[in-house]
C-alpha cells in the first residue's frame, strides 16, 4: 500500500486520505472585477500536467488536516508533503502541461 | 446483543466496554494549559499520544483537537470547569458521550486481530504505549488507542458503524 506522509502524523495508508485537487489556488481577491472569462478560468480551469504536481491532500481518517503534496502524475511518487500555507518546496519544478 | 458481548478465543478477548462521557476538545494549543487545569491531567500536545489519569484520559486527534474519555457524570462538571478554565479564551467543547460506543480487545497477539482491517504497523516499535490515532479498520472510521505496554487496546467507534465494526472483528477473532 502507498505510504503518504503527512506534516502531522508521519507515514501513512493512503487509504486515511483524500485528493483534494490543485494546490496554491488563490481566489481572486475581487470576483466582480473579473471578465467572465477569468473568473471561469479561476473557477475551472486546471494545470494537469505530466510530472510533479502540487496538490492539497486531506488527511481524513487521521488527525483531519489539509495539507501540500507534490505528486508526480506519471509515477504516482509523492515527492514532498508540507503544511498548508507553505511555499512549495524547491527541486519539485511543475511538470509539462499534458 | 453486540453490545454486551464478551467473546473469548485464542487467548484473546473482545468486550463492550461500559459506558463513559465523551467530549470533542478544540482549542488552540497555546491554550493546552487551561485546559489541563479543567481536565486535571496534561492535555497531550505531541501528535499520537494520550494521556491518561484519576480515570480520564485525553486523546491527541490533530494538531488543535482531542477526544476527552470521562468518567460517566463528567457531562455535568466538565462543561462549566471547561468554561471557568478557559473565561474569554475561545474554544469547543462538545458532548459526544452518545455518538461512539467503545470496545476492548486484550490479550497476546491482540494485534493480529486489528491487523485483519487496521493498515498501521501495530509493532511495538511503532505503536507503543500511550499512543493513540483516528485510522480505519475496514471501511469504518476509529480511534484506536494503546493505553498501556500490556496487549490491550481501546476501540472508539461511531454508533451506527459499531455493529459493522464488531462483526468485523468477532469474525477476524474466530479465524485465528
Amino acid at each position: 500500500m502507498l505510504l503518504i506522509r503527512c506534516p502531522h502524523c508521519g507515514d501513512r495508508p493512503e487509504v486515511e486520505f483524500r485528493h483534494g485537487g490543485e494546490a496554491h489556488l488563490a481566489r481572486p481577491p475581487e470576483p466582480a472585477a473579473l471578465s467572465d472569462a477569468e473568473w471561469a478560468a479561476y473557477l475551472h480551469q486546471r494545470r494537469n500536467p505530466r510530472g510533479p504536481h502540487a496538490e492539497r491532500w486531506r488527511h481524513i481518517h487521521g488527525c483531519g488536516r489539509f495539507f501540500n503534496a507534490v505528486r508526480d502524475t506519471l509515477t504516482d511518487r509523492f515527492l514532498a508533503t508540507y503544511p498548508t500555507g507553505a511555499a512549495r518546496p524547491d527541486g519539485t519544478q511543475q511538470g509539462d502541461p499534458a | 446483543m453486540h453490545e454486551n458481548s464478551v467473546i473469548r478465543h485464542a487467548g484473546i478477548t473482545l468486550r463492550a466496554l461500559p459506558g463513559m462521557a465523551r467530549f470533542a476538545l478544540r482549542c488552540a494549543p497555546a491554550d493546552a494549559p487551561r485546559a489541563s487545569q479543567a481536565l486535571g491531567l496534561d492535555l497531550p500536545l505531541a501528535a499520537l499520544t494520550a494521556s491518561a489519569g484519576a480515570g480520564r484520559a485525553a486523546l491527541w486527534l490533530g494538531p488543535d483537537e482531542w477526544l476527552i474519555l470521562a468518567e460517566d457524570g463528567a457531562a455535568e462538571t466538565l462543561p462549566p470547569a471547561m468554561e471557568d478554565a478557559f473565561a474569554a479564551t475561545p474554544f469547543s467543547l462538545v458532548e459526544v458521550s452518545g455518538r461512539q460506543l467503545a470496545y476492548g480487545l486484550s490479550g497476546p497477539g491482540a494485534e493480529e486481530v486489528l491487523a485483519e482491517g487496521c493498515p498501521l504497523d501495530l509493532s511495538d516499535a511503532a505503536f507503543g504505549p500511550g499512543t493513540c490515532t483516528r485510522t480505519l479498520f475496514g471501511k469504518v472510521e476509529m480511534v484506536l488507542w494503546r493505553p498501556g505496554p500490556e496487549p490491550a487496546w481501546h476501540i472508539e467507534v461511531w454508533r451506527s458503524f459499531a455493529p459493522h465494526l464488531h462483526a468485523h472483528l468477532r469474525e477476524a477473532l474466530l479465524d485465528l
